[in-house]
């Protein structure tokens, strides 16, 4: 390109540096590098305090595993399901409360909904776990009871039932209303962005409020809809203290929603054995999250895969 | 969205170090007041820090209030992260002694102390007793009796029904409902768990079938976080039953069944514990000063109740810094004496120790140097 470009004269002005440029420069670069450093530090303790579990003998490892693969596949799974749930209760409420607010709600409810929601990021984790340990499971047993006497013989409700309803679906129940604001929050802004011509034009062509949303909205919010979700789905993946509170864990890979015995999640499996731990079992627990480091970092590359495949949905 | 995360934990946290900062200068307001330790005439002064069981923690605090009163200028922090964590933090060098609900393990005895002399070791001393619970929710059930066996088969799954066989006869007279029992169990580890697995090895082998372990060893039932979560799952399930440190029971409602104890039902008591601990050996083969204790499960003296939990105190016989072994050694002598003992029991709901055994703690606290 720059063969065909017209000669430019020699005496190119040399541009001014000022002393500010120079430290903003600095600092930035610094900043950059810092939080590099961090995350390879951390990937680096991650590595170097997981090596003896990954390669400790049987019966050294917690909850007799022969191997590490052994112990942490229950606690992936578990991570990896519970945030399934959340996300399969989460999306659809947060993308019906995201249309609401931005386009069905009068102005002003439509605000103060907006506060409400962005108010609930701001409760702790150990206030929605005491809440899901008092309030929720207490209420949703006799559901739960009821769905294996009369749907039992559907795999994700199989008997027996949770005496206490501190099941996965209750913790899932807590985590899709830990990740709703954030998710609520990203929908409503991309719904908001839907061209102004759009909508009009669909509505001019007859639509109805729900087809200018299904024809117009939502296809132009798709990529938006999938970032919300991803986002979702990493805040799930690692909240740790509502689940400890509220799972009743075991050293189990199975399905069925409504039992006693649920699978733990990595991160609730380290809040809750840490303390206690000593030896390789430390070091197992470490390992456990250099895996959980890895499933985020996958999660978080499939996300970015998606949302770069399609720049911007405006183009559809 | 991460800013609204961080900022109510960062409020938290300021919060958290106001309400300590405002114990800590409370402490040290009566400082002239001269009244004399149980060490010496003359007040201490410093600042020892231990981490450690959670069972303890409430103990400890009461125990540090009373040293504090006592000493103006001392000050004394106790963190209760657990006991695994606590005995790493000590053999680190991170906490001045450690609170535990295990004694030191022969692996970690062993190993070096990065706050002993050279060449000397640690040393376990008991100061903490707490009775296990049995305890149970069942509507219109009131008074019931288990023995070891049927307890090793509630809690592994075998026995399913409340009006098991095994149950009803050991409860005469008793109307237990067929309904299914919910066993609720300890999610995370716990010397609880260590020591109720422990009993029911030694009473039940056959039964139970499992080593002592401080993770619960069978897929059964709930599991809940802590002795607060347990109390809590237990009560809001139905014909649920579980083992819990007796002073977290509190006002949850639980009843706490009866013990057979040798031929005979015993109900819960602090003197039951306190007795089957004062009878208990202590483990041969360690330091003369070590007092871990083998607790003798298999006790059957009338009102024993061999189900208890014995916490330690762990810290140097010999400190590398003389400062340090002098407030530990006199905190100790503080915890047995019988006014911190009993405060614990009321606080805490703990055991206090027996005069025995106490008078062996300060004999083994006095070598500390």
């Amino acid at each position: 390109m720059s063969a065909t470009s017209t000669a430019i004269p020699a005496a190119k002005p040399k541009p001014k540096v000022r002393i500010g440029d120079r430290v903003f420069t600095s600092t930035t670069i610094t900043a950059g590098a810092v939080i590099l450093a961090v995350l390879a530090a951390v990937a680096l303790f991650l590595v170097v305090q997981s090596l003896p579990a990954l390669f400790a003998k049987p019966g050294e490892l917690p909850n007799n595993a022969d191997n590490f693969w052994q112990y942490v596949w229950p606690l992936v799974f578990g991570t990896v399901w519970s945030a399934f749930l959340a996300l399969l209760i989460a999306t659809p409420l947060s993308v019906g409360i995201a249309l609401f607010i931005s386009h069905y709600a009068p102005r002003r409810i439509a605000q103060l909904l907006g506060y409400v929601i962005d108010l609930l990021a701001a409760i702790p984790s150990v206030v929605y776990g005491l809440w899901g340990i008092a309030t929720l499971s207490v209420f949703v047993q006799p559901f739960f009871a009821w769905l294996t006497d009369n749907l039992g013989w559907f795999p994700l409700f199989a008997p027996p039932v949770s005496g206490t309803g501190r099941t996965v679906l209750t913790a899932s129940m807590v985590l899709a209303v830990m990740v709703i604001p954030i998710m609520t929050a990203i929908c409503r802004e991309v719904f908001l962005q839907t061209p102004r011509l759009n909508e009009e034009a669909a509505l001019a062509l007859g639509a109805t409020r729900w087809e200018m949303v299904r024809l117009s909205v939502l296809p132009f919010a798709r990529s938006g809809i999938i970032s919300a979700i991803m986002l979702g789905l990493g805040r799930a993946l690692g909240e740790t203290l509502a689940i400890a509170m509220v799972l009743s864990p075991a050293f189990i890979v199975k399905f069925a929603v409504l039992q006693a015995q649920s699978p733990n999640t990595i991160a609730a499996n380290i809040a809750l054995q840490f303390p206690e731990a000593t030896g390789v079992s430390v070091n197992a627990l470490v390992a456990s999250g250099l895996v959980l480091f890895a499933v985020t970092l996958v999660v978080n590359m499939i996300a970015r895969a998606v949302i770069n495949r399609k720049p911007s949905g405006a183009s559809s | 969205m991460k800013l609204s995360r961080i900022a109510p934990l960062g409020a938290v946290a300021l919060a958290t170090a106001l309400v300590l900062a405002g114990c800590a200068s409370n402490e040290n307001a009566p400082t002239s007041s001269s009244a004399p330790t149980t060490a010496g005439s003359v007040a201490l002064s410093g600042t020892l820090n231990g981490i450690g069981s959670s069972a303890q923690g409430t103990a400890q605090q009461t125990w540090i209030a009373g040293m504090q009163t006592q000493n103006g200028n001392l000050t004394i922090n106790y963190d209760p992260q657990g006991s695994g964590a606590g005995r790493k933090s000590f053999i680190s060098g991170a906490a001045d002694f450690a609170g535990s609900d295990a004694a030191l393990k022969d692996a970690e005895l062993a190993g070096s102390f990065a706050l002993c002399a050279a060449g000397t070791k640690a040393i376990d001393l008991p100061v903490y007793i707490s009775p296990i619970a049995i305890a149970y929710n069942v509507s219109g059930v009131d008074g019931l009796k288990l023995d070891a066996p049927t307890i090793a088969k509630i809690f592994s799954g075998k026995i399913t029904k409340w009006n098991d066989p095994a149950i009803t006869a050991l409860n005469a007279g008793v109307k237990l409902p067929a309904a299914t029992i919910n066993v609720v169990h300890r999610s995370d580890d716990s010397g609880t768990t260590q020591n109720f697995t422990d009993y029911l090895a030694q009473n039940a082998g056959a039964a139970w079938g499992k080593p002592a372990d401080q993770t619960f060893p069978y897929t059964v039932g709930d599991a809940a976080k802590g002795t607060s979560g347990v109390a809590e799952a237990a009560k809001n399930a139905q014909n649920s039953i579980t083992y819990i440190d007796e002073s977290g029971i509190g006002t949850s409602g639980l009843k706490v069944a009866e013990l057979k104890v040798g031929s005979t039902f015993n109900k819960i008591s602090a003197t039951g514990a306190a007795a089957v601990v004062a009878d208990s050996p202590i483990v041969s083969g360690r330091a003369a000063n070590d007092l871990a204790i083998q607790i003798n499960r298999k006790d059957t003296k009338a009102n024993a109740w061999p189900l208890v939990l014995v916490s330690y105190v762990i810290g140097c016989q010999q400190y590398k810094d003389a400062a340090k072994a002098k407030l530990v050694s006199a905190y100790v002598q503080y915890i047995a004496t019988s006014a911190a003992q009993d405060a614990a029991a009321t606080q805490a709901g703990s055991a206090p120790l027996s005069s025995d055994l106490a008078a062996k703690v300060v004999a083994a606290a006095k070598t500390i140097k």
